[in-house]
């Protein structure tokens, strides 16, 4: 079925377009766009008045969950979830039973996202085997079995000489390493920030210098062998302030954060809420602001959501005893949304963060409008008012902070490979 | 008279400067009873009261059972070794099994800080906290809080040195919260390993960064035992070390107001945060504080089933 997309604001930061513009999809590829394009026949027409028309949403870092661990999330679920956020493309992280560290698994995904997902899932291998730390896993095979990085994601990984291998290797090959940075000798027995709320409420803390620490060694290693690294989850002020400089030096260094590192601070533990237990964990006021300081000035090249489901059994306990994790896939639209609202982002910028800088870090070949390209696109309306109500979200698990509370702005609807999958 | 309208006690921060007044005279009449020759009365009776410890106590244990007794209650103890952080039940599956059984009172003490929140959430009986995680032990705190009134007849005004592994310490927590809204002033000393940030945003608190600063003109010196077993990593280089930085003996208390108060929440390391001479010495209030344990405990108890004094 072809599509023609009409009448909305299109905006494509690749090709600096603004502009109320038509879309017309043929063949699951973009074919036209121009003012006043007429339906071919048989194609079906979407009205688009009032919302943006972007490159479909791209987040690269999500738990999806499976296989192993299906009774959180599967691959069905996790993907409804992503298209019901806008998203047409996510990155699955490898710590499912068993890990993305071989073939097999990382085809099982593959295929069971093409023949039952939603969307496009483009699976992250483990840096290690099995993610213990200690040997690296196949790249090579990994890469040419669909996976776009590796990550030891959850984890860091802590031997600097097998870092610093790892970077080379994986340079060699072409894959990009996300790093998950964190001294863990500092993170200790943690499940918190370390700072006044954590002494009030008498949980043990984790300092920032723990991440910062860790987000130093990785542009430090990068800037030595010359390999690129992507940070994942920045939640600190000095990581902020770390790859800055970094990136001033001419290290090839990007990173992500996520919507609840510039939307919450840890005053959201405050009642022992396990639903606000994640990590990093939530810090504190200043690092919120240079958290948006960092998006605002391109330090800070996209964002991701950490979509981490988890059962009620494993939030519904004791604070120390909770999972970490929190998801994220369907509502961090709307809370990007706020950043230009709030004047940190212009739409512009936004759609980059969400759209074409992920692509162009993982050379994923799509966050583009251009004739040619996979119709991946996303329809924003930036005005309707909803609440994030558990039995209305299409993930497994329901483990939101923003339970019960009200969101303004969030996907229309979802179109991959000019396949209209969603519609609010 | 006022009224006490929580139907938890879980954390002094929760309760207003009133609610503690309102404990601690309570506490005050309670003692006439465990002065008598048959320290009994009818108050609590038919009511049942489980003290559930998830963690090794005899002290708090006994003296929450001894009160319960002693208000005529049912009490019926459990001390678990293993928490839900282990393999096994989970905390609200074995509290809701407890709750079938029609308690009135859960008192409790767990290892994991709001352990206790978590539970008022699923069940529909009093939870008294007898001490959670490195949070609050509102006992101990109003406790101390009574002896301190025994000695000064006042709660305000008072300076309260606190010293020892604050981070890791329920203890200091209550102290501080029930003690700042009462009018004193808090200053706190140990050393900066044990010291958690922001404290001093807590109330009227002091960090010192020596034990004199704190001990100076003091009336009150408590002292905080060194819980070597919470500690997962060395905050300091060991006992000795830590006994000659921060060891209350018969020389330093000299910097305190002559005649101050000498406390400890218990059990005592002797030689380690304090010297044997100044746990026996005139100074010291250690054994009031735990005979006060039991009347502040029948306050709380009373309270928390919103009954009457006959």
């Amino acid at each position: 079925m072809d599509l023609l997309i009409k009448n909305g604001r299109l905006i494509d930061p690749g090709q600096k377009i603004d502009d109320t513009l038509d879309i017309l999809v043929q063949n699951g590829l973009i074919k036209e766009i121009g003012k006043g394009l007429a339906a071919p026949a048989g194609a079906e027409t979407v009205d688009a008045s009032g919302t943006y028309v972007v490159p479909g949403l791209i987040d690269m870092h999500v738990h999806l969950r499976d296989p192993g661990l299906e009774y959180k999330e599967d691959i069905v679920s996790g993907t409804k979830a992503a298209v019901a956020g806008g998203f047409t493309s996510i990155c699955c992280m490898p710590n499912t039973k068993p890990v993305i560290d071989n073939k097999t698994v990382a085809s099982y995904i593959i295929n069971k996202a093409k023949a039952e997902g939603s969307c496009n899932v483009f699976p992250v291998g483990s840096i290690t085997y099995g993610l213990s730390g200690d040997r690296m896993s196949e790249m090579g095979e990994l890469k040419e079995s669909g996976c776009v990085a590796v990550s030891d994601d959850g984890k860091p990984v802590n031997n600097s000489e097998l870092m610093m291998r790892a970077l080379q290797y994986a340079a060699g090959i072409g894959i990009m390493v996300i790093s998950h940075a964190e001294e863990i000798e500092l993170v200790g027995e943690g499940v918190m920030n370390e700072g006044f709320t954590s002494t009030e409420l008498g949980l043990k803390g984790i300092p920032r210098v723990a991440e910062d620490i860790a987000t130093s060694r990785e542009t430090l290693l990068a800037e030595y062998t010359g390999a690129p690294i992507h940070i994942a989850h920045v939640s600190t002020k000095g990581s902020v302030r770390i790859i800055r400089e970094a990136k001033g030096r001419g290290v090839r260094v990007t990173c992500e954060t996520a919507p609840h590192y510039f939307t919450l601070t840890d005053d959201a533990v405050r009642g022992y809420n396990t639903n606000a237990k994640m990590n990093p964990p939530l810090r504190e006021a200043d690092d919120v602001a240079s958290i948006k300081e960092g998006l605002k000035d391109g330090t800070i090249d996209a964002i991701a959501t950490d979509h981490a489901p988890h059962h009620l059994d494993e939030k519904d306990v004791e604070f120390n005893v909770a999972m970490n994790g929190i998801i994220g896939l369907e509502t961090s639209l709307s809370l990007s949304l706020g950043l230009v609202e709030e004047g940190v982002l212009t739409l512009n910028q936004l759609i980059e963060k969400m759209s074409s800088n992920p692509s162009n870090i993982l050379g994923l070949n799509r966050g583009s409008l251009k004739v040619g390209a996979v119709a991946d696109i996303t329809l924003i309306d930036p005005k309707f008012e909803w609440i994030v109500e558990a039995d209305k979200l299409s993930s497994k698990s329901k483990n939101s902070p923003w339970l019960g509370q009200k969101l303004k702005g969030g996907a229309a609807a979802t179109i991959v490979g000019g396949k209209l999958v969603y519609k609010r | 008279m006022a009224e006490f309208k929580h139907k938890h006690i879980i954390a002094l921060r929760d309760l207003s400067k009133e609610d503690i007044e309102l404990l601690i005279s309570t506490a005050e009449n309670m003692r006439e009873i465990n002065g008598r020759d048959i320290k009994k009365v009818p108050t609590l009776r038919g009511k049942t009261i489980i003290n559930l410890f998830y963690e090794a106590s005899t002290r708090t244990r006994t003296s929450f059972e001894i009160a319960g007794k002693r208000l005529s209650a049912d009490t019926v103890n459990i001390t678990t070794a293993s928490s839900s952080t282990t393999k096994g039940e989970t905390l609200a599956d074995t509290a809701l099994n407890l709750l079938a059984m029609k308690p009135d009172i859960i008192v409790m003490r767990h290892s994991v800080s709001g352990a206790h929140y978590f539970l008022a959430d699923k069940i529909n009986c009093s939870i008294i906290n007898a001490g959670d995680g490195a949070h609050e032990h509102p006992s101990q705190g109003l406790l101390d809080m009574l002896t301190m009134k025994d000695r000064f007849g006042r709660l305000d005004g008072l300076k309260v040195a606190i010293v020892g592994d604050i981070t890791h310490s329920r203890v200091a927590r209550s102290n501080i919260q029930g003690l700042t809204k009462l009018g004193s002033k808090v200053f706190l000393a140990g050393p900066p390993t044990m010291m958690p940030p922001g404290v001093e945003k807590l109330g009227d608190v002091t960090v010192c960064t020596t034990m004199n600063e704190a001990l100076q003109d003091a009336d009150v010196v408590m002292m905080l035992r060194i819980q070597q077993e919470r500690q997962g990593k060395a905050l300091m280089p060991n006992a000795r070390e830590y006994s000659r930085y921060f060891g209350l003996n018969p020389a330093n208390i000299k910097l305190a107001r002559p005649n101050a108060m000498v406390m400890h929440p218990g059990p005592i390391n002797r030689g380690v945060e304090m010297s044997s001479s100044m746990v026996d010495c005139d100074q010291s209030w250690i054994l009031k504080q735990v005979e006060n344990g039991v009347a502040v405990r029948m306050a709380m108890l009373y309270h928390v089933c919103g009954g009457e004094l006959e």
